[in-house]
């Protein structure tokens, strides 16, 4: 089942919005079964990078995945009312996989560490965290070989973002999924990801997170080394 | 009894179709466009009468053009579409009031549905059963296009074409309302019942349901009501969906805590 060839190669990606040029000449590959993590200061172009990468976005340059590959996201957040009159039963039956059913909906939350009791839950009422769990659960009902994962920006307080992590990364053991995550927080790089990808419009610099995340390297990415330990001290604990 | 059968008829199926089209506006947080919209049904109505054409086929053009005209603009400028809806809308509402032949002004405003001929009837419930079932063959996509324009796209929805199709359909709703309610209140008709609907609803299928069912008993109550009483039931259906909206809002603060 191994296979060598690259499980996406991305070559001269440019992204314009009205003759601004949001990404500009992207080049990179991925394997199967690694994380690869995107960090870049706010505006550097991920989110469009990602929509890019799931054919949502119209972009110069190639973007080749491998064969009859599945793609699941999870975005950044989903704005909804509280009040929205749908239960996550509902909102993973909208997405409407093959052979859907209540057993299916069931491993998928089970396989997300949620109790099967959220299912009758509405969608608005569940906590931030228990819903970004199942929107990876939504994304697993897919069975994607490749998970795109849009870490919630830091102002967000997501009480058990750790856990989140570790739960993606028993997920990508259990699936031998493929993650792209574009991360906030640079400890979260360091711990999980196997190689890192500085965006900022165009790409600063790709390789493991030992190589990259040394000082000179961010502050060329942020323009300077605060924010890097401005991070770390606060995730310390 | 027996003469209001029709009318009735009419009624339920136009409302249905419509309180069930309230339920993805709402999910869309539309419903001040969805009214506003209705509104240019008028010039169309006007000039239907002036060429002496069928009314509902004059505001269904005027509204396929508009809807399509907000559909661009949603894409291609970056304009509030809610900013442009409110100054262009208004207006049509105003060159309506204008065109229209004083005889036939209130008429259009808030509809007659005793003035309905069997043929109007026969159209009338053929369009909004085909309005019904192709609403419901779609709902699972459009649901998800308005709780998640994002998560749709990353699965290979045609977000554009989706919002193309509703739009459109919420168009022939309208159009099919104007006999019944009239334009000034057609937004109402396909708003009210779901708004109800969805104080009470933890579920998307209880909020059809309820949504449908809201619609059908405002109906109901306003084609009877308004044939007792000798009144227009465009009115009197708005009162008793608001009526409805008013209890769910109490059951809600109740049951809800």
């Amino acid at each position: 089942m191994a296979n060598n060839e690259p499980i996406l190669k991305v070559k001269d990606l440019a992204v314009k919005f009205n003759e601004e040029k949001i990404l500009d000449g992207l080049n990179f590959e991925i394997n199967e079964g690694e994380v690869l993590a995107v960090i870049g200061p706010n505006g550097a172009g991920k989110t469009t990078l990602f929509k890019a990468l799931l054919g949502m976005q119209p972009h110069d340059g190639e973007i080749k995945w491998r064969k009859d590959l599945k793609i699941g996201y999870v975005p950044q957040r989903m704005e909804i009312e509280t009040d929205i009159p749908l239960t996550v039963l509902e909102f993973l039956w909208l997405r409407g996989s093959e052979n859907f059913s209540e057993e299916k909906a069931r491993e998928a939350i089970k396989s997300v560490l949620l109790k099967e009791e959220i299912l009758d839950s509405g969608l608005g009422e569940i906590s931030v965290g228990q819903r970004q769990r199942i929107l990876i659960a939504w994304a697993l009902l897919g069975k994607p070989q490749v998970l795109l994962f849009d870490e919630p920006t830091a102002d967000i307080d997501i009480s058990g973002q750790e856990s989140i992590y570790q739960l993606l990364h028993h997920l990508q053991d259990k699936y031998n999924l493929t993650v792209i995550l574009i991360s906030h927080d640079l400890n979260v790089v360091y711990k999980y990801a196997e190689r890192v990808l500085c965006l900022n419009r165009k790409l600063i610099c790709f390789g493991s997170p030992q190589e990259i995340l040394n000082t000179e390297q961010i502050q060329k990415l942020y323009g300077g080394g605060h924010a890097f330990y401005h991070h770390l001290e606060k995730h310390q604990y | 009894m027996e003469g209001i059968l029709p009318q009735l008829l009419a009624g339920i199926f136009i409302s249905a179709a419509a309180s069930l089209l309230g339920v993805f506006a709402i999910l869309k947080r539309m419903s001040l466009v969805g009214d506003a919209l209705s509104h240019v049904a008028l010039p169309g109505i006007a000039l239907a009468l002036f060429l002496k054409i069928n009314p509902f086929l004059g505001a269904l053009a005027f509204l396929f053009v508009s809807a399509f005209g907000i559909w661009i603009l949603e894409y291609r400028t970056k304009l509030s579409v809610d900013t442009i809806v409110g100054v262009f809308f208004t207006a049509s509402l105003a060159a309506g009031a204008l065109f229209i032949p004083e005889l036939d002004i209130l008429e259009a405003l808030f509809g007659d549905i005793e003035k309905l001929t069997s043929t109007d009837i026969l159209v009338s419930v053929s369009l909004s059963l085909a309005l019904i079932l192709f609403l419901l063959s779609v709902h699972k996509k459009l649901a998800l296009h308005m709780v998640s324009q994002d998560m749709a796209s990353s699965i290979g929805i045609n977000s554009k074409q989706l919002e193309f199709i509703f739009l459109m359909l919420f168009s022939l709703g309208v159009a099919l309302g104007i006999k019944f309610i009239g334009a000034l209140l057609m937004g109402a008709l396909i708003i009210i019942p779901a708004a109800a609907a969805k104080n009470i609803s933890r579920s998307l299928r209880g909020f059809m349901a309820l949504s449908v069912a809201f619609g059908i008993l405002s109906a109901i109550s306003g084609v009877y009501l308004a044939s007792i009483y000798n009144l227009p039931p465009g009115p009197i259906f708005i009162l008793s969906g608001t009526a409805i909206f008013i209890l769910s809002f109490i059951s809600r603060g109740i049951f809800r805590r």
